[in-house]
C-alpha cells in the first residue's frame, strides 16, 4: 500500500473525490495535506487536485502557486517524487513554474463540462507508464480555463523532448479539431516536465474511475504509479 | 429622524398593518424599527398573502424529519442518513441582473440546506425566459446560466437536473428557480430554534456592508421598465470562494456538537435572522451592534441590521464551544464574531453603546399579518377553453420547429457549463434522462434521482389542472430512471396577489398540488412563493415548479431516455387518446394558448408509473421517456436524437396526423426493450391494467414516422436533422 498525499486548498473540490478513488477504490493510504503545510514527509506521491484554490478570481492558479505548501510540492518533485496535477492542479503547477506553457481561457470563452477522450502520447512517466503510446482514454473535463498554450519554440522544446502526455482525440484516437474541447494549442490535454515525475492534465481521472460513473479509465493513471512505486520500493530494497 | 416623518407607506407597510404593530408594542415603534418591520412584513419574508392557502399542502410522511417551517424540508432515507432540499425563486434580482442575480439565489439555497447541517451534493434549476430571438431575453438567459455556473461550480456542488423554457409570458419576468439537496446523518441535523440564555449569538462568515439593503422589499414590488437601472444596488453580489470557506468551515463547526441552533442569513439578514430563531426557540436574544464586523465605516443601524451581504450564517452556541467554533472559522480564512447572546425573556433587543434601539417580541417581527385574499376567477378562462380551428401543417416542419423549441431541445448549451460531475455521484447526467440520478455510496447501491418540472402554458389555461400535471410529470420523470417519489418542494411563481384573478389562480394552483400530492402520498417539505412577478406586460404566466426527489434501490438499474440498440422493440404504454388542447403544438406551431388541459387520472397514472419502475429495476428496458410537450412524435425523436440511433413507428390512429403525432395526455410513455423481453412486459403492464401499444423499432438512419396504418410516413426525415433541430439552443445562446 503506498501512502498518497491529497493537497487541499481552501476551495479545492475534487480533493474529496481524489480521496475517494485513492482511498476507497484503490485502497490506498491517503493524508489530506492542508495548504499551509511545510512538509510532505512519508508520502510516496503527491495530488494537486482540480477546484478553484482561494477562488482563482485572478489567474487560476496564480495564487495558489504561491502557497506555503508548493515550497513543499517543489521540493517534493526536485528529489523525483511522482505528482500528479488535475485540473486545477494542472493549472498551479504551471503558475509554478514546474510544468512548461500556460494557461489561457477556454476558446469559447465559457465553462466546459463534458466527456472527452484523449490520446497517451508519452508513457515516460510513472502516471504512464503502465498504458500504451496511441492507447485512447475516455475522461471528463470541466474547466474554464483549460486552453493550453505554449510558445512555438517551446512547443517544439517540449514536443521533440514527449513532454505532451495526453491529447484530445476522437473516440477512433484521431487528433483533430473536432475533438479539441477547449482550443488547446496542438489539441494538448497534458505535459511532463523533462524528468517525466511531474505530470499535469485537465481531465478528471477520479472522475472516470469507477464503471458506474461512464468510464474506469481514469484509474490506470492511478494504477500506474502505484505499480511504479512498488516497483521502485522493491528495487530500493533490493539494493 | 422622528416617528412622524416615517410614513408607513415608505417601509412597504399600510396604515392596517402599522396600526396592528401599535397593538402588538403596546406603543408607536421607531423609525428603525418601523425599517425592520417594513422588510419582515414585506410578502418574501412574511408569506401574508399565501400562508393560509400553503396550508392546504399535505407534509405528512412517515419518512418526514422536518416539515415546512425551517430552513428545509428533510426526509429519512434509512441507514441513518437524510436528505434536505428546497428550492427558491431569485426572480426580481436576476431580472435586473442576471449574472449576479442567479449567482446570489444559488449562494441563498446553499446555504439554507446548510444551515440543516447536510452537505450540499446537487443543484437544480429551472429557468424561464421571453423569446430568445430577443436580444433582451437572450441575455438574461445567458447571464443567468453563467451566474448559477460561477456560483455552484466554484463551491463544488454539481448542477444535475433543470428546465428551461421560454414563452411571450416571461417577456418581462424572468423566473429563475434554484433548489439545492443536501445529505445529513440523522444525528447531525441542526435547527434554527435557539435556545439557552446565556449562550452566545455568532455572526459567521463575511463582514457585513451595504449591500442589498432591503432586498426582500424590492423582491415584493413589480418591475417597472427604469427597474434595471435603478434597482441594481438591491441585488447582492455573490463572493462563491467565500460561499464555499463556508459550507466547509460550518460542516466542520456543526460536528463539534456545541452549535445549538443555525440559519442563514437571506433576505432582511440579521433582522429575519435574530428575529426568526428567537422566535422559533421562544426565547430572546441581545445583540450588540458594536461588534458586528463591517465592510464599510459609519454604517447606519438599519443598514447593519437589514443588510443583505451575502455569505453570512447566524449560529447560537454553547459557551465552552464559541472558542472552537470560532478557531474553526479562522482556519478557513472567516470570521466568527460573538455579537450577542440568547436571553431569557421575551425580547429582541439591539444595543448601540449599551443603549436599547430596539427592543420587541421576536415573535411580532417574525410573524406577518395573514390575509385572505379576494379571489376571482379569470373573466377569460372559459373563452379560453374553445379550441379555436387549427390548420395542419406539414409534420416534418413542425417536428423540427417542436424539437427546436428550448423546452424540447436538448440543454446542452446550459449543461456543459455547470460543473455537473463533481463529487462523483452523478450516473444519469443532466439531459441524458428523464431525471438525474446520483448514488449514495453512503447507503450503496441506493441512489437519489432528481427532477423538476412546472408548466405556465397549462396553468395558465387551467392553473388546477395544470398544477397537477406537474406534479404528475414530475413522478413520472423520476419512474423513467427507475425512482419512487420520497417528496418535492415547490417554487410557485404569480403576479400580484392583491390582483383577485391572480390569487383565484394561486389557490386552484395550490389546491391542485395538493390534491395530486395526497393522490400520490407524497409529502410537499418546503418550497417559496413569488409573487408581485408583474411588469408592464402584465403579471407572469401562473408557474408553479415542481422539484421532486425520488429513491432508487440499487442505483446500477437505473435507465436513460436515448435509444440504446438497433433492432429494440419501441413501445407506448399508458391510455392512447392525446389531444391538441393546451397543447405545445397548438401553442409553438400556431402561437395560441388554448384548450383546456387533460386532467390527471392519478389510479391510471399510478398504475403506468408502477409498471415503467418495475422494468427498470428489473433490468427490462434501454430507454424510457415521458410523453410531454409534443406528444408522442416529440418523444420518440428525443430518444433518437439522444441515442443518436434512427427508427421506423407507426402511432395509434387519431382523427387527424397532427393528434396522432403532436397530440398530448397525460401518463404516456415511449420505452424501448430488447424483443426477447417483450412477453414478460406485457404480463407486467396487463397485471396492472395498462394498456400498451408496440410501435414500431429501432434501426436505421432516419426517423420515420406514420400516424395511421396507411403505409405512408407522415414524417421520414435524416437522424442528421433530427440532431441538428434538437441541438438548436447551442447556436442561439
Amino acid at each position: 500500500m503506498m501512502r498518497f498525499g491529497v493537497v487541499i486548498f481552501p476551495a479545492s473540490n475534487c480533493d474529496r473525490d481524489c480521496v475517494h478513488v485513492l482511498r476507497t477504490v484503490l485502497g490506498q493510504e491517503v493524508e489530506e495535506v492542508w495548504h499551509e503545510e511545510q512538509s510532505l514527509d512519508g508520502l510516496d506521491a503527491v495530488v494537486l487536485p482540480g477546484g478553484f484554490a482561494y477562488g482563482d478570481y485572478l489567474r487560476a492558479g496564480a495564487v495558489a502557486a504561491r502557497a506555503p505548501v508548493m515550497a513543499a510540492v517543489r521540493a517534493f518533485a526536485q528529489v523525483g517524487g511522482p505528482v500528479l496535477g488535475i485540473c486545477n492542479g494542472f493549472q498551479i503547477l504551471l503558475e509554478a513554474g514546474m510544468l512548461p506553457g500556460a494557461m489561457l481561457r477556454n476558446a469559447v470563452l465559457r465553462f466546459r463540462c463534458t466527456m472527452v477522450h484523449v490520446r497517451v502520447e508519452s508513457t515516460q512517466t510513472p502516471f504512464t507508464r503502465t498504458l500504451r503510446e496511441g492507447q485512447v482514454l475516455q475522461m471528463p473535463i470541466a474547466h474554464g480555463e483549460g486552453n493550453y498554450f505554449a510558445p512555438g519554440s517551446l512547443l517544439s522544446t517540449i514536443e521533440e523532448a514527449g513532454q505532451i502526455v495526453l491529447r484530445y482525440c476522437d473516440a477512433g484516437g484521431r487528433v483533430n479539431h473536432g475533438a479539441n474541447p477547449n482550443g488547446s494549442v496542438r489539441n494538448v490535454a497534458g505535459v511532463r516536465n523533462p524528468a517525466g515525475n511531474v505530470v499535469g492534465l485537465m481531465p478528471h481521472p477520479e472522475r472516470a474511475s469507477e464503471d458506474v460513473l461512464g468510464s474506469g479509465d481514469g484509474r490506470l493513471l492511478f494504477e500506474s504509479v502505484i505499480m511504479w512505486l512498488e516497483t521502485r520500493k522493491r528495487s530500493l530494497v533490493g539494493a | 429622524m422622528t416617528t412622524a416623518t416615517l410614513a408607513p407607506e415608505s417601509v412597504g407597510l399600510t396604515r392596517e398593518e402599522y396600526e396592528e404593530i401599535r397593538r402588538r408594542l403596546g406603543r408607536d415603534p421607531s423609525p428603525l424599527e418601523l425599517r425592520m418591520f417594513g422588510v419582515m412584513w414585506s410578502e418574501h419574508c412574511g408569506y401574508k398573502h399565501s400562508k393560509l392557502t400553503l396550508q392546504l399542502l399535505p407534509t405528512d410522511s412517515p419518512r418526514l424529519l422536518q416539515g415546512p417551517g425551517e430552513n428545509a424540508g428533510v426526509l429519512d432515507i434509512g441507514g441513518g442518513w437524510a436528505v434536505a432540499f428546497k428550492m427558491e425563486s431569485h426572480n426580481h434580482p436576476s431580472a435586473v441582473d442576471p449574472f449576479n442575480g442567479a449567482a446570489t439565489g444559488v449562494g441563498g439555497i446553499i446555504r439554507d440546506i446548510l444551515a440543516m447541517g447536510a452537505r450540499p451534493i446537487a443543484l437544480v434549476d429551472s429557468l424561464r425566459f421571453g423569446p430568445l430571438h430577443e436580444t433582451r431575453s437572450r441575455r438574461q438567459a445567458a447571464g443567468v446560466i453563467a451566474g448559477i455556473a460561477a456560483y455552484g461550480n466554484c463551491v463544488g456542488i454539481p448542477t444535475v437536473a433543470g428546465e428551461l423554457v421560454t414563452d411571450p409570458g416571461y417577456r418581462g419576468t424572468p423566473l429563475v428557480n434554484v433548489a439545492c439537496v443536501g445529505l445529513v446523518r440523522h444525528r447531525e441535523l441542526a435547527r434554527s430554534r435557539a435556545a439557552g440564555p446565556g449562550n452566545p449569538v455568532m455572526l459567521v462568515g463575511a463582514r457585513t456592508g451595504r449591500d442589498g439593503i432591503g432586498g426582500a422589499a424590492f423582491a415584493s414590488e413589480e418591475l417597472d421598465t427604469a427597474s434595471e437601472r435603478e434597482d441594481r444596488a438591491s441585488v447582492q453580489i455573490g463572493d462563491p470562494f467565500a460561499g464555499k470557506l463556508l459550507i466547509e468551515a460550518t460542516v466542520d463547526a456543526l460536528r463539534t456538537g456545541g452549535v445549538v441552533a443555525v440559519q442563514d442569513l437571506g433576505a432582511a439578514g440579521l433582522t429575519c435572522a435574530s428575529s426568526e430563531m428567537a422566535a422559533r426557540g421562544g426565547v430572546g436574544m441581545r445583540l450588540e451592534l458594536e461588534l458586528v464586523p463591517l465592510r464599510e465605516e459609519e454604517m447606519r443601524p438599519d443598514e447593519i441590521l437589514l443588510s443583505e451581504s451575502q455569505e453570512r450564517m447566524l449560529l447560537v452556541v454553547m459557551p465552552e464551544a464559541a472558542e472552537r467554533v470560532a478557531s474553526i472559522y479562522c482556519r478557513w480564512g472567516l470570521r466568527a464574531d460573538v455579537v450577542g447572546e440568547v436571553t431569557g425573556g421575551p425580547l429582541l433587543t439591539v444595543l448601540r453603546a449599551g443603549a436599547p434601539i430596539v427592543s420587541l417580541p421576536p415573535y411580532a417581527l417574525a410573524e406577518a399579518p395573514v390575509y385572505r385574499p379576494a379571489a376571482r376567477e379569470p373573466e377569460t378562462l372559459h373563452a379560453r377553453w374553445a379550441m379555436p380551428e387549427v390548420s395542419q401543417t406539414d409534420p416534418a416542419q413542425a417536428l423540427l420547429a417542436l424539437l427546436a423549441a428550448p423546452a424540447v431541445a436538448v440543454k446542452r448549451v446550459a449543461f456543459e457549463q455547470y460543473d455537473h460531475m463533481v463529487q462523483v455521484r452523478t450516473v444519469v447526467a443532466p439531459g441524458a434522462g428523464d431525471a438525474a440520478v446520483l448514488r449514495l455510496p453512503e447507503l450503496s447501491p441506493k441512489g437519489l434521482a432528481l427532477v423538476c418540472d412546472g408548466d405556465g402554458r397549462l396553468t395558465s389555461l387551467d392553473p388546477y389542472r395544470g398544477a397537477r400535471r406537474a406534479v404528475a410529470e414530475a413522478a413520472a420523470n423520476l419512474a423513467c430512471v427507475g425512482a419512487t417519489p420520497l417528496g418535492l418542494t415547490d417554487c410557485l411563481n404569480f403576479g400580484s396577489p392583491e390582483n383577485p384573478e391572480v390569487f383565484w389562480t394561486f389557490r386552484q394552483a395550490v389546491t391542485g398540488i395538493a390534491d395530486a400530492c395526497r393522490a400520490m402520498k407524497i409529502p410537499v417539505v418546503g418550497g417559496n412563493v413569488s409573487f408581485y412577478n408583474e411588469s408592464p406586460d402584465g403579471p407572469v404566466l401562473p408557474t408553479p415548479v415542481i422539484t421532486m426527489v425520488g429513491v432508487l434501490e440499487d442505483v446500477s438499474s437505473t435507465c436513460g431516455a436515448g435509444f440504446r440498440r438497433a433492432d429494440d422493440m419501441i413501445i407506448l404504454i399508458g391510455k392512447t387518446d392525446p389531444d391538441l388542447a393546451a397543447s405545445f403544438y397548438v401553442s409553438a406551431v400556431h402561437g395560441m394558448h388554448a384548450g383546456r388541459p387533460a386532467d390527471v387520472d392519478f389510479d391510471a397514472h399510478q398504475r403506468v408509473l408502477a409498471v415503467v419502475r418495475d422494468a427498470v429495476a428489473r433490468g427490462w428496458l434501454s430507454s424510457a421517456h415521458d410523453c410531454s410537450e409534443g406528444g408522442a412524435a416529440i418523444a420518440v425523436a428525443e430518444c433518437a436524437a439522444l441515442g443518436g440511433l434512427g427508427a421506423e413507428v407507426i402511432l395509434p390512429a387519431a382523427p387527424r396526423a397532427d393528434i396522432a403525432l403532436f397530440g398530448e395526455a397525460p401518463s404516456r410513455f415511449v420505452l424501448s426493450l430488447p424483443e426477447h423481453r417483450l412477453r414478460d412486459f406485457q404480463a407486467l403492464a396487463a397485471a396492472r391494467s395498462v394498456p400498451l401499444t408496440i410501435l414500431g423499432r429501432i434501426g436505421g438512419d432516419r426517423l420515420r414516422l406514420a400516424a395511421s396504418t396507411d403505409h405512408r410516413w407522415a414524417i421520414d426525415l435524416p437522424l442528421a436533422e433530427i440532431a441538428a433541430a434538437y441541438d438548436a439552443l447551442s447556436s442561439i445562446l
